[in-house]
């Protein structure tokens, strides 16, 4: 039995250069805390006998040994940013889950919008009540990583996007880990009418293994569109762990798309609730894998309110003893009629070790709804590799080129197009990884 | 230039070719025709090097070389150029990184630079000018939503733009209809030169109007059973297969 660490340990061993610091001035951030900690104390680390968790056991977590904390002297010119040129003006860096404000540069915020750190916004800058939005779409069972973060989060991304502004520049969250465990908590608030476009860049410092647990509650008003964006290049010994939560009001948009290249091990959550007419979503992911690595992207939609639509498409590359896992719950509600929501799992195994492990899984409470799912998984097409070789193109670069090609619509179709570039460049990184025979 | 000597093989264990002798010299276009599932497309792909073809006897020798124990991409880089029945379809990989691709591997195996995009991008302009391909066929991924015809068109196209020294042409006129054939043809006939040889494998002889050859060889049960001139086509268009196939068996 894995109960290593379990129950009341579980604050102790993931909160060490975590915790945080007591904020009496604030009793409702007091007591959230407090229900959390004691949530998390008495579950332990989920294990693959609850069925949310079955084909993903944090074991290696439990014997995960951290490497240093101090990642030493971090120049700008290190950011990893996914932006092209002249765009990076509004980037937001936390190390170790903690704001750097030296690293920073948020320049030229139009009125009605704040972007910093969590931990700001707490002692009180910025003049934004809180109590009302952080804890509050987080909740429910089966969530011990996010009352993990919750009893343990200090710091995170904080953004706040008044009634009608629209940003059409990204905000680049940069996250570096390195040595440590630690909780970052996002909170995005997007008022009626509002768009914004945030990008998350997760890596490493060199530092040794790490444990990022990352939570992130986003509210998106009537009207609002949010374009979340997220690639997942952490160390190769880390472990990086997500929990999204959305809500979405009537004719909001939420659009997400995550890029997982890193972590020996990862899971990202995304659970969304449609909770007003035309409410919408899209959650759109690939990831690709070699050696030993694991991948779980987990996402559950909730059809709330009628005509809803949600749309997911996940990709994935696996190769070696890698293995990825795709879990996408779609419940439409008695009262959600018209709705429609789609998802589609999609993977090449290149490896006859690699697996995948894809579970949809539908409940359908409306008689008038549009729901479907597709799984497949396969090699590389035969007939096209040899077609590219017939060519006097090397097999190598045969591969590379099916394998964006499988990758490439999913990228290009995301209606940010400028960081399109960026992240092909991102695929490319990971295939002339192979290519130079790294990470066997 | 090319020879093919007592060559066996099989497909999933089944003997498909068995015995099958030629000799093809620099410059010369040489026919092969025979009825269905006499070994015209395994011919094709065993010497353009496609997995699940085993050859279990027999030789072939290009330029010298031991072809046979080439990959196919250094087939292609030694100048053999398949054009395919069924050109497969690609979607996600532009025609034109493709294109490129291929051009600057095959001119690395003959120890040439490679072209940058805009070198490339002029050569590939001239090239579809002077096959009057149209324009959107580069810009659309490889093959994906082609026509038959479209499909052959860009067959041609990387024939010119990869100049091999030995074209096979997989059953080029299947699936065409007769102006396409005519481009097709003229592409071809284009590139005929004194070093160039040319295979052309058909079921019907109305490609042969359009290319002549110099060498016509008929293949029945794996086997090239007869040779000879142009006018061997002419007459098997009249006779049929039926006395070859009769004559082998």
């Amino acid at each position: 039995m894995s109960e290593a660490v379990a129950a009341s340990d579980i604050l102790e061993t993931y909160g060490a250069g975590a915790a945080p610091p007591a904020s009496p001035a604030l009793p409702w951030l007091e007591s959230l805390r407090a229900g959390a900690r004691a949530r998390a104390a008495a579950a332990g680390l989920p294990t693959p006998r609850q069925e949310t968790w079955k084909y993903t056991n944090l074991r290696p977590l439990e014997k995960l040994a951290f490497g240093t904390p101090s990642p030493g002297q971090i120049g700008a010119e290190r950011l990893p940013s996914l932006l092209p040129q002249g765009q990076s003006a509004r980037r937001l860096v936390f190390v170790n889950g903690r704001f750097n404000a030296g690293l920073s540069a948020c320049a030229d915020l139009p009125e009605g919008v704040r972007a910093g750190s969590l931990a700001e916004a707490l002692d009180g800058g910025g003049g934004f009540d809180l109590a009302g939005h952080l804890g509050r779409i987080a909740g429910g069972e089966d969530q011990a990583m996010m009352d993990l973060n919750t009893a343990l989060m200090s710091d995170g991304f904080f953004l706040h996007v008044e009634a009608g502004v629209q940003l059409d520049q990204p905000i680049e969250a940069i996250y570096l880990g390195a040595g440590q465990a630690f909780h970052p908590r996002g909170l995005i608030i997007m008022e009626e009418n509002s768009r914004a476009i945030v990008v998350e860049h997760h890596d490493g410092l060199g530092g040794g293994a790490y444990f990022a647990n990352h939570g992130c509650e986003i509210s998106i008003g009537a009207q609002a569109q949010l374009r979340h964006y997220k690639v997942q290049a952490e160390a190769d010994d880390a472990i990086h762990l997500a929990n999204v939560r959305v809500k979405v009001e009537a004719g909001g948009i939420y659009d997400s798309f995550v890029l997982a290249r890193g972590a020996r091990l990862s899971r990202n959550e995304v659970s969304v609730r449609l909770e007003a007419p035309g409410a919408e979503c899209h959650l759109n992911g690939i990831y690709m894998l070699r050696g030993d690595q694991h991948c779980d992207n987990t996402t559950t939609v909730e059809h709330l309110a009628p005509e809803t639509s949600s749309r997911e498409v996940f990709k994935g590359v696996l190769d070696d003893r890698s293995r990825g896992v795709f879990q996408g719950k779609i419940v439409v509600h008695k009262d959600a009629q018209k709705s429609d929501g789609h998802q589609l799992s999609k993977v090449l195994l290149l490896s006859d070790r690699a697996e995948m492990d894809a579970k949809p899984e539908l409940e359908i409470y409306a008689d008038d709804v549009k729901c479907s799912h597709g799984a497949t998984a396969g090699d590389l097409d035969p007939d096209a590799l040899f077609y590219l070789r017939a060519r006097g193109i090397p097999e190598a670069s045969a591969r590379h080129m099916l394998i964006e090609a499988f990758l490439a619509d999913t990228i290009n179709n995301l209606a940010a197009e400028g960081l399109c570039p960026a992240l092909m460049a991102s695929v490319g990184h990971w295939l002339s990884d192979a290519a130079t025979g790294e990470a066997p | 230039m090319l020879k093919i000597e007592n060559l066996h093989a099989t497909v999933g264990g089944k003997g498909i070719l068995k015995g099958l002798d030629l000799k093809i010299g620099p410059g010369e276009i040489h026919a092969i025709m025979g009825p269905n599932g006499s070994g015209k497309s395994t011919l094709s792909y065993v010497l353009s090097g496609r997995e699940g073809y085993e050859v279990t006897e027999g030789t072939v020798t290009y330029q010298g070389r031991d072809l046979l124990a080439m990959e196919p991409e250094e087939r292609a880089g030694a100048g053999i150029f398949l054009a395919f029945q069924y050109p497969v379809e690609i979607p996600g990989v532009p025609n034109t990184t493709f294109l490129r691709e291929a051009v600057n591997a095959v001119r690395k195996y003959k120890g040439e630079p490679g072209l940058d995009p805009m070198a490339f991008m002029k050569v590939l302009r001239a090239k579809i000018k002077e096959l009057q391909v149209p324009d959107d066929l580069i810009k659309r991924a490889v093959n994906a939503g082609f026509s038959g015809g479209e499909k052959k068109r860009n067959e041609i196209l990387q024939m010119a733009l990869l100049d091999p020294t030995l074209a096979i042409l997989d059953e080029t006129d299947s699936g065409l209809d007769i102006d396409a054939l005519k481009t097709v043809a003229d592409g071809v006939n284009a590139m005929r030169s004194p070093d160039r040889s040319v295979l052309v494998i058909t079921h019907y002889q109305r490609l042969l109007d359009y290319i002549v050859p110099d060498h016509v060889h008929v293949l029945a049960h794996g086997r090239i059973v007869r040779s000879g001139g142009k006018e061997l086509a002419r007459e098997l268009e009249k006779t049929g297969y039926a006395a070859f196939t009769g004559e082998a068996a």
